[in-house]
């Protein structure tokens, strides 16, 4: 009930009439342990109710830890989990109703910006032959059609000059040079959406700046929808329009950028901005308050609210039994927390 | 600050690498100073060298070391001087210790935590395994890992742990100076900010100093006294931390710090464009040059270290 009434305020507060890419409805993506092979123990519950949606052209950011689901959300958008329960849509279509000929087609409208750049190419291929891959398997038969396309990614990655570039193997490159040709690779078919999994944690800090600036011209010009998953609340604010939090397999906050940064309502948000650090000689004066503890094992998840054992606002008798459902403190900020009742 | 405040005096200090396209300059002359109880952040992108200038502080050197020369003073004595036994026995984690880079994997996967963390205390201190492993509780009790998990396995344990227990086992023989090479740069936000606040409990009730080196500028910020700017194998800029936060002098550091994005105000984080030297093949002059928005004719001569109220910057605009 409560998750009808909070998909229709998203919706409705949605910018104009930007139409819905992505749905993602109760999403849940479950999987299951064994005991030797055999005997049934349990279910490692890495995403368990996540709702939202992608409007075409909207850039998402879902932050959360390591261990907190974001990477199984990400893959089940991919198609490569199938969800346990809820739904998948993109552009009308429910992913898991799709044969293998839509998954095909799927494929070739999401692109997939991997986190490690150097892990993600393959080393014994040229960079020429890692971008037209997906164009062989995407059906481009003409040899001159697939070059093109090839040195059009290129200069739009701005690997220039192109000709230096396309003989040469991944470990050749930079760093920021491989997440370029990751980027560029992701691309190559024209899709309509990214999901970029924490594409730029591996690199320094002003090459990281260079690649998130490179994505968000990309997200402009192509006019693309994006998903970016990334642990670093400190580079969201020049990435997205909206930030989800995540933390033990559900979203926590769903709202603006702004508002979650400069209003955070979920104490987990907030433990998340204070861990963050800026630039600052009086850091090293203070100690940080931190949540003590780390995020819960997914298989026996703490009951009612995630959050609480680690939390310091938590309300005896109501916290630790009934999960919060999302409260609306303020106009399109969302928060699944006790504290907003 | 008298001279006897100083832990650690490093003159000079040069690490090249043979290898077959020439010697790479890995650390080429680099002079820096640590007093006692304190932390200096050495700040610099990957590739500058920042790990080798650990590894040339420790002598950890590896098979293709060439040219390896300078002085390093710890505490008024010369470790450079020293022969391999004797910088083995006094020196390496007796003295200095380290947390190398990415930890968390440099543990061994098949020893129990405890018995890697109790090793160098048997091998060092000369102290029978029972000893040991009671230095390897009280240990465990200053980095915050409860005392059971002395018998686990590294896969037993989350990654911010194993980071904790790294730091405990550069803890155990008590040494005066940890090297900490990219403590944190794997570790989530929250694990992160705890370990941390370990590290400024540690300097705090122990005493010991940290050499952190980083490239991320944000979380250096929470440990340090001092900050030295490393570029192409040399250090361009040395600074107390107040300062240095506030008013970075080199445009080199101005620059990076102009990169870190900014979770409040509307500040859009900036890249420096191109890229930096090969350390192979090095330009003469500035080696920042190239990329310097504040270049000028000077700037082809190799800009002398300026002292400019008790800050050092390596750049003509100074001079």
């Amino acid at each position: 009930m409560v998750t009808d009434t909070r998909s229709k305020v998203v919706k409705g507060e949605a910018e104009g009439a930007r139409k819905v890419l992505l749905s993602i409805d109760d999403l849940h993506v479950w999987f299951e342990l064994r005991r030797f092979g055999f005997g049934h123990a349990g279910y490692v519950k890495a995403v368990d109710g996540v709702t939202f949606d992608v409007h075409s052209g909207e850039t998402i950011a879902v932050v959360g830890e390591s261990g907190c689901g974001k990477s199984s959300l990400m893959k089940t958008i991919l198609g490569l989990y199938k969800p346990t329960r809820g739904k998948v849509i993109f552009d009308g279509k429910n992913l898991s109703e799709l044969d293998s000929a839509g998954m095909h087609w799927y494929h070739t409208r999401v692109g997939y910006v991997q986190q490690d750049p150097y892990g993600a190419l393959p080393p014994f291929m040229t960079i020429e032959r890692i971008l037209e891959e997906p164009l062989i398997v995407g059906g481009v038969k003409k040899k001159e059609e697939r070059e093109q396309r090839v040195r059009r990614a290129m200069e739009e990655v701005k690997l220039s000059p192109v000709a230096d570039f396309l003989p040469k193997f991944p470990h050749m490159l930079s760093g920021g040079q491989q997440q370029r040709v990751v980027i560029a690779r992701s691309m190559i078919m024209e899709p309509k959406f990214l999901v970029a999994d924490e594409p730029v944690s591996m690199l320094d800090a002003s090459v990281r700046v260079e690649i998130l600036k490179l994505l968000r011209g990309l997200q402009e010009s192509h006019h693309l929808s994006v998903i970016y998953i990334t642990h670093d609340l400190s580079t969201v604010s020049y990435f997205s329009e909206r930030i989800f939090v995540m933390y033990a397999g559900n979203l926590v906050e769903k709202a603006k950028v702004r508002q979650v940064l400069d209003n955070p309502l979920h104490p987990y948000t907030m433990a998340l901005l204070t861990g963050t650090s800026e630039p600052d000689a009086k850091n090293a004066e203070t100690f940080k308050e931190i949540p003590p503890g780390e995020p819960p094992s997914l298989v026996n998840p703490p009951s009612g609210c995630r959050f609480h054992p680690r939390c310091s606002k938590m309300i005896k008798g109501l916290c630790e039994i009934e999960e919060p459902p999302d409260f609306e403190p303020e106009p399109g900020h969302l928060v699944a927390c006790w504290l907003y009742k | 600050m008298s001279q006897n405040n100083k832990l650690l005096r490093i003159e000079g200090l040069v690490l090249y690498f043979n290898t077959t396209h020439g010697p790479v300059q890995a650390v080429d002359g680099v002079n820096f100073e640590l007093e006692s109880n304190r932390a200096v952040v050495v700040l610099g992108e990957s590739g500058c060298g920042k790990s080798s200038l650990a590894k040339a502080i420790l002598r950890l050197l590896p098979r293709n070391a060439g040219t390896y020369s300078g002085h390093i003073y710890l505490e008024g004595q010369d470790i450079m001087a020293l022969g391999e036994e004797e910088f083995r026995q006094n020196v390496r984690w007796a003295a200095i210790s380290m947390v190398p880079q990415a930890a968390m994997n440099a543990l061994n996967p098949v020893i129990r935590v405890g018995e890697q963390v109790a090793e160098p205390a048997i091998v060092h201190l000369g102290v029978g395994k029972d000893e040991a492993y009671s230095l390897v509780k009280k240990m465990f009790q200053h980095v915050g890992v409860p005392e059971d998990f002395i018998s686990r396995y590294p896969f037993e344990l989350s990654g911010g742990m194993r980071q904790r227990v790294a730091i405990a086992m550069a803890l155990v023989t008590s040494p005066n100076l940890i090297i900490l090479d990219e403590p944190t740069s794997a570790l989530d936000v929250l694990t992160q900010a705890n370990i941390f606040n370990v590290l400024k409990r540690l300097k705090k009730e122990l005493g010991v100093s940290f050499i952190l080196i980083t490239h991320d500028i944000a979380t250096s910020s929470e440990l340090a006294d001092d900050v030295a700017v490393m570029y192409a194998g040399q250090i361009v800029e040395v600074s107390d931390a107040h300062r240095f936060f506030a008013k970075p002098l080199h445009p080199y550091s101005q620059k990076l710090m102009a990169s870190v994005p900014r979770l409040h105000g509307d500040k859009e984080p900036e890249f420096i464009t191109g890229r930096p030297p090969s350390l192979i093949d090095l330009p003469k002059g500035c080696r920042f040059a190239d990329r310097c928005p504040a270049r000028f004719e000077k700037c082809v001569e190799d800009p002398p270290v300026i002292e400019k109220d008790g800050r050092k910057v390596k750049c003509w605009l100074y001079a």
